[in-house]
């Protein structure tokens, strides 16, 4: 045994981590992103880096209308966030929130432009919520209802919904086309403002940021004081153990992912009814897909999820504004993101993890016995 | 008297001085450009370098954002560069960015706000938001004479009969401008070569770059000759290299992707608009509602001649069709030289004014021709007429 060859590194579990060394070591990892980031910079731009994080705060925080704006994005794709969570809770891999989402501004929509010469306003804001609700529902069931069923696999299955969801919104696009021939529709109701949802104290994004935070408060509740959020962490830890003791897993995943659609549908709503007006195949922007990071990184707890999709929107919204202030590239931007990313996404993999070094193996194992 | 006389020469030459300068001051200009991609899309390259051009030669300060969707982003990207960062003229240039830079214009009234491609100018009644396009479809007919004349070459060099020479067009959406883009091409190509027939497939996409590859591919397929396109990426004209199929590009020469096929390419240069609307705001003057670029403007352009693959004396005949357009002898959409369902057309009314009502009500037919991008700047010829064939359709 003495013989042997340590490998040069081998990888062993933690135990529980004190929480404020695994702060230390996501805060040290941000400290590390931040060097590689200000190396890449200067090494390929010449710029100082640290005008280019002074610009990346300057794009979050810069004015009260940025402020106001980076809520609203924080707001939105914490929205969708919300909505995937349950579901991945009870390992449920819903990768189709893009198209929940998509789903709930088609309905929205769809009330805006039929209705229009039809109801009052109120009636159809009445009908534009019911009908994405339901939407959003309908495209999280679909998948749901074939897995407790059949047990196909729902990664792929809602992966695939996205797709039809996007391509019924570009062909609604080309049926309210507006000139004929452009494939676009535009604001809808410019004019008459039908089916606008209401602005409060004059902030176009105050609604929509009270409806998310009221949303993420009462998903937090569900999740962890609820009968069906226990239900949900039952079925995520083991379906068998659910099983044995009574829950009907079918039913759990059905009703799951049925919230989960209709949350995608009120992000939908709120997209077209309250800040966009429009119907276009890119108006849930990848928030359908980023929001799984979203949850994931906040360990699919509600309250966390504020932190880190403020994170990500902060990066994303930095990043803008360094490709706008230094004429670069985008795809610069979208550098410093990965890098920022790799490196907290990493941490926790050493918040799971120790990783030994031959030679210092030795001693780590004496100061692990 | 020595003294006020020479007090009254001073104030009178102090007062000389401030008229001057106070005539030679301009109100400062700061420009922010919105875009829908960035330079790797042909399209918004086109405006990124004339964005550039304009406020470098006028000397102003400008702020270029790029990838900017089509939805409320548009809004709050025009709100943050009139609010944060100053700028007193907005431009945009894509089509889906008009109703939200209607809404901030309505929001921003002391602002500037200047959008390529919109048709909703003239409608609106708002004094600070204004449309611009081009007579591109005079730079198009140009590039179909020389199309016409390479098929011409192609057939007396016996590479097939005069009844097969089949244009292929790959075309964005059935949409007014595309539909008037690939209709004043194919004009211009049987302006030269009379039996010329076309055919057209729709990406129903601005940017594909695999469809478009893949329509050029079957248009070739189909025994098209010579292939052209109103899409923005390399798609068409790669399958064209690959095949060793003639073609003609748009929105900028090809030819360092495609030496042994590309003829010539047609543009748009929105530089010379971006300078009469900064020049406008410096003087204090009105910007049109709708703006219309020409030949003589320099908005409508051809690149360099690929002389290794056009048809000899290709220059030659372009100069000598673009003088006949400039002086008014020749109209593109003349009705002598078209039909629409066997019929000579004698009057046609265009949805010009864009209500969302899709109810076309003006007469754009008089004097024998098709009056294009003359009652607004964006084209509105959507007429399907004959000789060329939808094969999507």
């Amino acid at each position: 045994m003495h013989n042997k060859r340590e490998p040069l590194l081998h990888i062993s579990k933690r135990g529980a981590v004190k929480w404020y060394s695994a702060w230390l070591i996501r805060l040290a990892a941000l400290v590390l992103a931040m060097l590689v980031c200000a190396l890449v910079t200067t090494l390929t731009t010449g710029l100082n880096p640290l005008q280019i994080y002074a610009t990346m705060w300057k794009g979050s925080f810069g004015s009260p209308r940025k402020i106001w704006v980076l809520s609203h994005d924080v707001a939105m794709l914490l929205c969708v966030s919300l909505a995937v969570t349950p579901a991945f809770r009870m390992k449920f891999w819903n990768i189709g929130a893009e198209g929940q989402t998509l789903a709930g501004c088609l309905a929205a929509a769809s009330c805006m432009i039929l209705l229009r010469n039809a109801l009052p306003n109120w009636a159809i804001i009445c009908c534009m919520v019911v009908a994405s609700l339901l939407a959003g529902a309908l495209w999280g069931l679909i998948p749901a209802f074939f897995k407790a069923r059949w047990n196909t696999n729902e990664t792929l299955f809602t992966l695939m919904m996205n797709y039809i969801a996007t391509q019924l919104v570009a062909f609604f696009c080309v049926v309210w086309e507006s000139p004929k021939g452009s494939g676009q529709i535009g604001i809808i109701n410019q004019q008459s403002e039908l089916g606008w949802l209401p602005v409060i104290g004059g902030q176009r994004y105050l609604l929509n940021i009270l409806v998310v935070a009221f949303l993420c408060v009462a998903m937090y509740i569900y999740l962890n004081y609820s009968k069906h959020g226990y239900e949900i962490s039952v079925v995520g830890e083991s379906e068998r153990t659910a099983r044995y003791v009574g829950i009907k897993v079918d039913r759990i995943i059905i009703r799951t992912m049925v919230l989960s659609g209709a949350i995608c549908g009120i992000a939908g709503l709120l997209l077209v009814g309250s800040t966009d007006h429009t119907l276009t195949t890119t108006l849930a922007g990848g928030n359908g897909f980023t929001a799984v990071m979203v949850s994931w990184l906040a360990k699919f707890n509600p309250i966390w999820m504020i932190l880190t999709s403020f994170l990500i929107t902060f990066l994303g919204r930095g990043a803008s504004e360094i490709s706008k202030a230094f004429s670069l590239n985008q795809s610069f931007a979208d550098i410093l993101t990965g890098i920022i990313l790799f490196f907290i996404i990493g941490s926790e993999f050493f918040i799971s993890y120790r990783v030994h070094l031959r030679g210092l193996a030795g001693k780590g194992a004496k100061q692990d016995v | 008297m020595k003294k006020l006389v020479s007090a009254l020469v001073m104030i009178a030459l102090v007062a000389c001085l401030f008229t001057v300068t106070a005539m030679a001051e301009e109100t400062p200009v700061k420009v922010g450009f919105i875009f829908l991609h960035d330079e790797n899309s042909t399209y918004d390259l086109n405006f990124l370098n004339a964005a550039k051009e304009a406020c470098e030669a006028k000397g102003v300060e400008y702020v270029l954002v790029t990838n900017i969707d089509e939805g409320q982003q548009c809004y709050d990207t025009a709100a943050e560069l009139v609010e944060d960062e100053g700028c007193n003229i907005v431009f945009a240039d894509s089509f889906g960015h008009e109703s939200f830079m209607i809404q901030a214009a309505k929001d921003y009234p002391e602002v500037q706000f200047c959008h390529a491609t919109g048709t909703r100018a003239h409608t609106e009644g708002l004094d600070n938001y204004h449309n611009a396009f081009a007579s591109i479809y005079e730079g198009r007919f140009l590039a179909g004479v020389a199309a016409g004349l390479k098929l011409n070459e192609m057939i007396e060099n016996g590479e097939f009969s005069a009844e097969e020479a089949k244009i292929g067009y790959v075309a964005a959406y059935p949409y007014a401008e595309v539909k008037s883009g690939y209709t004043s091409f194919f004009l211009g190509a049987r302006y030269i070569c009379p039996s010329a027939t076309m055919e057209v497939t729709f990406t129903n996409s601005w940017y594909d770059e695999a469809l478009e590859k893949e329509g050029a591919t079957r248009l070739i397929g189909n025994n098209c000759k010579l292939i052209s396109q109103h899409a923005d990426s390399m798609g068409a004209p790669t399958a064209c290299e690959t095949a060793g199929v003639p073609d003609v590009s748009y929105n900028g020469s090809t030819v360092a992707a495609c030496p042994n096929t590309f003829i010539v390419s047609s543009r748009i240069n929105w530089a010379p608009y971006m300078e009469h609307m900064i020049e406008c705001v410096q003087k204090g003057e009105p910007i049109e509602a709708d703006w219309t670029g020409t030949i003589e403007t320099g908005s409508v352009e051809l690149s360099e001649i690929n002389e290794a693959v056009a048809a000899a004396g290709t220059a030659e005949k372009i100069e000598e069709v673009k003088a006949l357009l400039a002086d008014g002898t020749l109209k593109v959409y003349d009705t002598a030289t078209f039909t629409v369902g066997g019929e000579t057309l004698e009057s046609y009314l265009a949805d010009v004014d864009d209500m969302g009502d899709f109810v076309p009500e003006t007469e754009v037919i008089s004097d024998g021709y098709f009056h294009e991008s003359e009652y607004r700047s964006a084209p509105y010829f959507d007429l399907d007429i004959d000789g060329i064939v939808n094969i999507d359709a």
